[in-house]
């Protein structure tokens, strides 16, 4: 049995991560994953997997094995440090009444 | 400290944060999961075979067109969850070989024949919005990939609902035959749309558990319960009975009490007793297999266009 699901594993087409830009000017979006066997395949799976109703005018894919992501359990010393540092935003500071735009 | 993981787990869940692939989970968590989504994207892949049966034979382009749209939605529905199953950890053969070798479920209801033209207005109407029932709840679910492609599914499976309905209105307002058609088609969708939301919440051991962890947002009692009554309002609609004598209003409960569900019948669907579990299966399995040489194909071109790339 686990022969059998190994040898089979090993046919499995690699996984990609899909991107998809929407419309004209915004970001490449994460829409979800497919099973391709190469680039090209990814892409046109892509674009019949997530596209059926125009919603993207331009797809990326990645291998899913080539994406490097933080580690959830270090969120706190990862993330922590922005935290005391409202200064970092234009609400921290005032500014009289008489400056109307700034 | 596994119990410190466990209270962090269970405070993320109880403050409605979303879980995600690599987050900390209980094990039971990401085995109902995996169960639960991999049983959904079964029950997408095998729920092509129904429908496919009539794409051959709708009545025009019109109905073809739609028909073939709504059976490729189908397809990416089960793609979607499949992708999402597999952020737990699980692979795609994995799944696959589940489904083939009978150790996974998919939805019973696919186990009926579809014998008319009719039974795709009915299979659009009831069973598709029995699935809607079930699945718009769960776009909040507290898993993130699960949660994402329930969104992406819903928005997609309102078109197919609305459809089925069409057909139904179609054929009831024509001629008494094709209204004839219409009813037969509604009494031999109905009982087994109900049975879709599952057995009785009394012999459903595992809701209360799957509800705490927002797997489940209601109850397969309240769910079918939710669909009775905008069934009922439906039905008025396209003139058709309802095939249930026992249907009434119950003023007190706000609801319509209906009459008591096969679940024998049910049972033995599940157990592979079914109308068509045997074909459903067989199908496809014979369509994976005689698949296997494009995908090996695929594969080696792949490996050959990278490798004359090395070269050159």
């Amino acid at each position: 049995m686990t022969q059998e699901i190994k040898k089979t594993n090993k046919t499995e087409w690699p996984l990609w991560e899909v991107f998809i830009r929407s419309k004209a000017g915004l970001d490449h979006k994460h829409a979800g994953s497919l099973h391709a066997a190469d680039a090209q395949m990814a892409v046109e799976n892509a674009r019949d997997v997530y596209t059926r109703r125009m919603e993207g005018v331009s797809i990326w894919v990645v291998e899913s094995r080539h994406i490097h992501a933080s580690d959830p359990d270090q969120s706190e010393s990862m993330y922590e440090p922005a935290n005391d540092k409202i200064y970092r935003h234009p609400t921290f500071y005032n500014l009289p009444e008489e400056v109307k735009y700034m | 400290m596994s119990n410190s993981f466990q209270e962090h787990f269970d405070r993320l869940i109880d403050s409605e944060v979303t879980i995600e692939p690599k987050d900390w989970m209980p094990d039971d968590y990401r085995k109902t999961l995996i169960r639960q989504i991999s049983q959904h994207a079964h029950s997408e892949i095998v729920g092509m075979l129904p429908e496919g049966n009539w794409i051959t034979r709708a009545p025009s382009l019109r109905r073809k067109a739609v028909l073939l749209a709504k059976v490729q939605d189908e397809a990416g529905h089960g793609l979607y969850l499949y992708s999402a199953a597999e952020t737990l950890g699980v692979t795609r053969d994995e799944l696959y070989n589940q489904l083939h070798t009978g150790k996974a479920k998919y939805s019973s209801i696919f186990n009926y024949p579809t014998l008319t033209w009719a039974d795709m207005g009915a299979v659009g109407w009831l069973v598709d919005g029995a699935a809607i029932m079930n699945q718009v709840p769960l776009c909040r679910t507290s898993y993130g990939p699960y949660a994402r492609a329930m969104v992406r599914v819903c928005k997609e499976e309102s078109f197919h609902q609305r459809q089925g309905f069409e057909i139904m209105l179609t054929l009831s307002k024509g001629t008494e035959i094709q209204k004839k058609m219409a009813q037969d088609a509604f009494n031999r969708w109905w009982w087994p749309s109900l049975m879709m939301f599952g057995p009785p919440d009394a012999e459903s051991p595992h809701t209360a558990q799957s509800v705490r962890w927002r797997i489940k947002r209601l109850t397969n009692d309240e769910l079918r319960q939710k669909f009775v009554d905008v069934t009922v309002e439906q039905a008025k609609v396209l003139g058709l009975e309802m095939p249930d004598k026992d249907i009434k209003w119950n003023e007190e409960r706000g609801h319509h009490d209906f009459g008591a569900i096969n679940w024998e019948e049910f049972r033995n669907v599940v157990k592979g007793n079914g109308p068509c579990n045997k074909q459903r299966l067989e199908t496809r399995k014979k369509a994976w297999d005689e698949g296997q040489w494009v995908r090996d194909a695929a594969m080696a071109h792949a490996e050959k266009r990278k490798s004359r790339k090395k070269a050159a």
